[in-house]
């Protein structure tokens, strides 16, 4: 059997026979216990339906003002408490000569900021605190949101129809309550967990605020910019052209708020009910690949929002360009 | 049939066709992309890191097209 495989096995044959992990009629063996021992888990430990709600659950009520707290909100300050944390510890003895930490977190603004100035030229110095927050703040919270216990820890609540039962165990004193996979019969009280923290940009609000900050700032940046002048890419009376596309502009300026909302919230919304629902079908298995794609997913996802915002600053400083100019 | 199963039904139908036909485009899209990519890093494999990153962010927007069709059909089986 070597010899029909070997240019494929040349690089795993040792003089001593396969390295372990390769395929061969040993190395099965290893694969065979790792689904045996999933297997035995899987039906000792079902995993439940997941109950898919689109709106994010509150939590709490702050009493003063009588505003709930969500569960993407708290994933949100958890968020925000691990960046400003983080970039005090990084800052705080900066040397000339970087090294460690500082060196890794230089290395990673410089790379952004090398792609800011090849999009948005010298003026995108500017534009680079607002499109690199973006960036990390989106890229935290969907790396997150991948965390076991998000989704998945949380209050016991009665649902409203269906429901699983419930079953009890007392940990150090405190009642830990586990949803157990049997979905309850009819007129039977169901409970349905809300969970404590659920990825940010799941809950269409975060998605929509950072869409409507870009699109904000992308005006804000434009008048600057060119003063009056940029009111006539909306509106102009100089020829007809510029009379029927005016309007366009200004759709399609509300289009840009519904599409980076709805691109965010619907890849990082549908990846996580995505995950869910493949650990209920094939649970432990399945999910591990999926996971990789999440992660390259809220990365990509993170990386284009802040890209569009840039380009689409870039864009509202630079204007038409001079209209003389060759093509 | 009562009211409220005609429109569980056409919730649930409405679900299916609006991913279904929703990823129609997106699809031939992006396979539209990636055969331009592959044609283009076929004829200057130097450039394929530059290639690459442009088909990559190409893929990304025409995804999200399919992305919004995802969250009508969501919308209306969970919602």
């Amino acid at each position: 059997m070597d010899e029909l495989m070997s240019d494929v096995m040349e690089p795993v044959i040792t003089e001593k026979g396969c390295l372990p992990g390769c395929l061969t009629g040993r190395g099965c063996i290893i694969y065979v216990v790792i689904i045996a021992i999933v297997a035995l888990l899987a039906s000792r430990l079902p995993v439940v339906m997941p109950e898919v709600s689109v709106p994010a659950e509150p939590i709490f009520t702050i009493p003063g003002l009588g505003f709930a707290v969500t569960n993407s909100l708290l994933a949100t300050w958890l968020t925000m408490l691990l960046l400003i944390v983080g970039s005090i510890l990084v800052t705080r003895n900066l040397q000339m000569i970087p090294s460690g930490i500082q060196n890794l977190v230089e290395w990673g603004l410089s790379v952004l900021l090398d792609l800011t100035e090849n999009v948005a030229g010298e003026r995108g110095r500017s534009f680079f605190p607002l499109v690199t927050t973006i960036f990390i703040f989106l890229l935290m919270s969907n790396w997150m949101g991948l965390l076991p216990g998000f989704a998945s820890v949380g209050l016991i609540h009665e649902a409203h129809d269906g429901g699983h039962e419930v079953s009890t165990i007392s940990l150090a004193g405190i009642d830990v309550h586990l949803l157990r996979a049997q979905e309850v019969g009819e007129h039977e009280t169901g409970y349905t967990v809300f969970a404590f923290l659920r990825s940010a940009a799941t809950d269409l609000n975060t998605p929509l605020a950072l869409a409507l900050i870009s699109v904000a700032a992308t005006q804000v940046v434009g008048l600057r910019a060119q003063g009056r002048q940029y009111l006539k890419k909306f509106i102009s009376f100089d020829d007809v052209m510029g009379l029927v596309v005016g309007p366009l502009e200004l759709v399609s300026e509300f289009a840009k708020i519904i599409s980076f909302s709805f691109r965010l919230f619907g890849n990082i919304f549908a990846g996580e009910v995505l995950l869910a629902v493949l650990a209920f079908i094939v649970p432990y298995l399945v999910s591990i690949p999926f996971f990789g794609l999440e992660l390259f997913v809220g990365l990509m996802q993170a990386f284009v929002f802040a890209i569009l915002t840039l380009v689409f600053m870039a864009m509202a400083t630079t204007g038409h360009g001079p209209e003389g100019e060759e093509h | 049939m009562a009211a409220g199963d005609l429109i569980e039904f056409g919730k649930l139908v409405g679900a299916g066709l609006a991913m279904g036909l929703g990823a129609i485009g997106p699809g031939i899209g992006i396979g539209l992309l990636g055969a331009g990519a592959m044609q283009a890093i076929g004829r200057n494999p130097e450039a394929t890191g530059q290639i690459q990153t442009n088909m990559i962010l190409g893929i990304v927007f025409a995804e999200a097209v399919a992305i919004y069709a995802l969250v009508t059909a969501l919308i209306l089986k969970f919602v």
